[in-house]
């Protein structure tokens, strides 16, 4: 089936972002008519990779080659007309137009303007019917069938341009077992039509099911390109994780046999998120580990309040255990939550340093009879900039104009104004530079030492042993293990991320 | 206030002066009348009802919202005075609170529905501009209501000074407006909501209250337009002030109120009020007719934004 020449050819693709490299000379050959899966751990470059074939990112050196042909594409339009098609995670189909509208959006058939319905719906019949797919009704409203559906109707409309590579990347993710079912036959089919297929996925029993071959990447790093049949799922991971011995951090932690529980989290539910519990003591460090989509934002917004759990109890130090249905009341109950994505939920761009600040101690340490006292604004948001050496002209700055670390520095400052009793962080490094995440770990020790009880959600397993104090793995919604620096090593944190999807999914 | 502050606030409005100055050189240039005491006299005492209601508009438009009802709120509140002054022959100072409380009432129902439901505030102040125009009808049986001299007073020139009470209070509430916005905890949560309002929610703050709040306040300003409305017309005239909600927001956005909530000024819409009001009595005063004044002003607020959307845009290039 695997013909000499490969379909695509990439070498030394090299992505760069400011002075952080993402992919460093990494490679891969996919022939055509081969599944070719593309392994890592979160964060190895597995997106930015196909992101880069597809055109959607532009590397910072890149050797490609399609067919034998000079292949570079600046545009996601310019790799679809070479013939390259790729299906990302996230939907990009538009919710209000119909099926039919949706999959032929980018070559509807018109004349002089007109739509010409009848060419629609027989071409986009096509389409769907080539795909097995006679059921999806074409005159819905994308956004009205089930998302798995959706991640069809999307294949379908890939498959139906001019098609030689077709790139999935992570397509089972929303899919029930039997539209995944489904998507196997037809990934079958493709390869008998010869057409080649990079496919990502964190369920490795599909990658043994369905790859010829897999590539490893790690950390941005080519590792090897391996045939399936000869590696086991422990082999991936292991190859994924590295073959390194279990990170020890130099310090001695603190024996803290004696120290009262700060949170409480029992038998939490919602949505994903099925019956976690655990608990961090005060002073103590708890990271969360897990593969991204595995839960872990989800459960941290269900203790905060954010998202309304379906059930379980959170309780703070020793008050009433209690679910919060507002992060308001979180906060008045201590505890304090940094965001993931700071720019969506976690600052005000268009406002100042000072605003974004004092923002959640306004009523509490800023005002008098609801009056502000900007001066003590101005002062506690240096001392804060002086202290995480926010690089910025005054207090007055606006965030937007400021850095992502710098950005970062000010949403945790939001809190160390606020101070709480547990402090819930969400990748609190993600994307800034080495110096701005020395601070964050160097603060993050501070609050502990203060007694404050600490939980850490990074998708970076080395930032995780190299700050926590035990490690708990999330995988697929549910928790699966707790490990202390005795048990713990890399290898056994990505067998535990894996394990909620080494078995057949109940949905 | 300190001398940075002092200079920063002369930066501030010193674009709006400009285009105001500019504006009344021109007329005073083109028109023997218009740069004369009474001319502007007349013109502080015509704006107290556009003023309140800008001040409440500024809000709601900070918190990124918008009221379109205010218009059809300052009729009902003129028609629940002219009613019970007229019909009922109450005082004015007996049937004052029920004016105000007309207009406060139905800001509050705008903003617990807008809120509450998570309806855009267009659409539910929509519905708000057709019912309340309704209910002044039924109010005041669609005829116009004839108060007279009781409730003059208030939109009279004070002696000496020559400004009315009305001008008066409709000046210290945009002071007060002002005050609101950037010196109370209050004023920093609209702007923060108006900003990112997921953003303030997890910051554990409870945003609803302060957004259902402001559109309260825009209520309430309608009842204290509406007075200064009956107080000029002499009655409650139950066709009054429609399509003045779009004037309201124009003084809004000439000031450099953004329409996606999250940066406003209450003094900036203040010079907004002034500029609409110079050009219409200039416009009018050199006889121009009104087809070619609405033509004139409308082009005035086009032109506004577009010089606000450059300022954003060389702020952010800053």
């Amino acid at each position: 089936m695997i013909s000499p020449t490969p379909l695509l050819q990439a070498r030394d693709v090299t992505k760069q972002y400011g002075r952080v490299t993402v992919l460093d000379r990494c490679q891969l050959d996919v022939a055509a008519g081969e599944v070719h899966a593309l392994l890592g751990a979160n964060g190895a470059g597995k997106s930015t990779f196909v992101r880069i074939l597809s055109g959607l990112v532009s590397p910072t050196a890149a050797e490609l080659s399609l067919a034998g042909n000079f292949y570079a594409p600046r545009t996601k339009r310019e790799a679809e007309e070479a013939g390259i098609q790729i299906v990302q995670q996230e939907l990009n189909l538009i919710p209000t137009l119909s099926v039919a509208e949706n999959l032929m959006l980018t070559r509807l058939p018109a004349t002089g303007g007109i739509l010409n319905r009848k060419a629609l719906d027989k071409q986009a019949r096509i389409a769907l019917d080539r795909f097995g797919l006679e059921d999806i009704p074409l005159h819905v409203p994308a956004g009205s069938l089930g998302v798995g559906r959706q991640q069809m109707v999307e294949i379908a409309g890939a498959l139906d341009r001019e098609c030689r590579l077709l790139i999935l990347d992570e397509p089972t993710a929303a899919l029930s077992a039997g539209e995944s079912e489904a998507l196997f036959q037809q990934i079958e089919k493709l390869k008998q039509r010869g057409i080649g297929i990079v496919y990502i996925s964190h369920r490795l029993e599909e990658i043994s099911r369905m790859a010829d071959r897999a590539t490893v990447l790690r950390d941005g790093h080519y590792v090897g390109t391996y045939k399936v049949a000869d590696l086991t799922s422990e082999d991936m991971v292991r190859l994924m994780s590295g073959d390194e011995t279990p990170a020890h951090r130099p310090d001695q932690r603190k024996s803290r046999s004696q120290s009262a529980v700060a949170l409480r989290v029992k038998n939490v539910s919602c949505g994903m998120v099925r019956d976690v519990s655990f608990e961090v003591q005060a002073g103590e460090k708890l990271g969360i580990a897990g593969l991204v989509g595995a839960g872990r934002t989800e459960l941290l917004r269900a203790i905060f309040g954010a998202d309304r759990a379906d059930s379980g109890t959170v309780q703070i130090q020793d008050r009433p255990a209690r679910l919060f249905s507002h992060p308001a009341e979180a906060v008045a109950a201590g505890l304090a939550m940094l965001t993931e994505d700071r720019k969506q939920n976690g600052l005000l761009l268009s406002q100042s340093i000072r605003a974004n600040s004092t923002l959640a101690s306004l009523w509490k340490r800023f005002s008098r009879a609801g009056l502000l006292l900007q001066g003590q604004e101005r002062k506690a948001a240096s001392e804060q900039c002086e202290r995480m050496q926010t690089r910025c002209t005054s207090v007055e700055q606006l965030v937007g104009t400021l850095s992502g670390g710098n950005q970062q520095k000010v949403a945790v400052a939001k809190w160390l104004i606020r101070d709480a009793d547990v402090f819930l962080l969400d990748e609190p490094t993600r994307g800034i530079d080495v110096a701005a995440r020395r601070r964050i770990h160097e603060l993050i020790d501070t609050l502990a030492d203060a007694g404050k009880g600490i939980l850490l959600v990074s998708s970076d397993v080395e930032e995780l042993l190299e700050t926590c104090d035990r490690i708990a793995v999330m995988s697929n919604g549910q928790l699966i293990k707790t490990f202390t620096p005795e048990e713990w090593s890399r290898d056994a944190i990505m067998d535990a991320a894996f394990a909620g999807y080494m078995n057949r999914r109940s949905s | 206030m300190t001398r940075r502050a002092l200079r920063e606030t002369a930066i501030q409005y010193a674009g709006l002066t400009a285009v105001l100055l500019l504006l009344v050189a021109v007329f005073s240039s083109q028109s023997e009348n218009f740069f004369q005491h009474s001319t502007l006299v007349s013109i502080a005492n015509q704006i107290p009802d556009l003023t309140f209601l800008a001040v409440g508009m500024t809000l709601v438009l900070v918190v990124g919202g918008i009221d379109l009802s205010v218009g059809s709120l300052l009729a009902l509140s003129s028609a629940v005075l002219g009613y019970f002054m007229v019909d009922c022959e109450w005082s004015l100072w007996a049937a004052l609170p029920l004016c105000l409380l007309t207009g406060a009432v139905c800001g509050l129902f705008n903003g617990l529905i807008s809120v509450g439901f998570r309806i855009p505030s267009f659409i539910v102040t929509l519905g708000m501009l057709e019912m309340a125009r309704g209910a002044t009808k039924v109010v005041t049986d669609s005829q116009t209501k004839y108060i007279g001299s009781a409730v003059e007073t208030f939109g009279e020139p004070l002696a000496g000074i020559m400004l009315s009470p009305a001008f008066l209070l409709a000046f210290c509430t945009v002071l007060l407006g002002q005050f609101l916005l950037t010196q109370t905890v209050f004023g920093r949560y609209c702007v923060a909501i108006g900003t990112n309002v997921e953003a303030v929610r997890m910051s554990g703050i409870k945003a609803a209250p302060y957004s259902i709040a402001v559109f309260a306040i825009s209520g309430l300003m309608c009842g204290l337009a509406g007075l200064a409305q009956t107080s000029r017309l002499s009655s409650a005239d139950p066709n009054a002030a429609i399509g003045i909600e779009l004037s309201a927001i124009a003084a809004c956005v000439i000031g450099g109120t953004s329409l996606m909530g999250g940066r406003g000024n209450v003094i900036s819409s203040f010079f907004g009020v002034l500029i609409i009001a110079v050009l219409q009595t200039g416009l009018a005063q050199l006889g121009v007719s009104d087809a070619n004044k609405q033509i004139i002003t409308g082009g005035v607020i086009v032109v506004a934004v577009i010089l606000d959307a450059l300022r954003g845009r060389w702020g952010k290039s800053e």
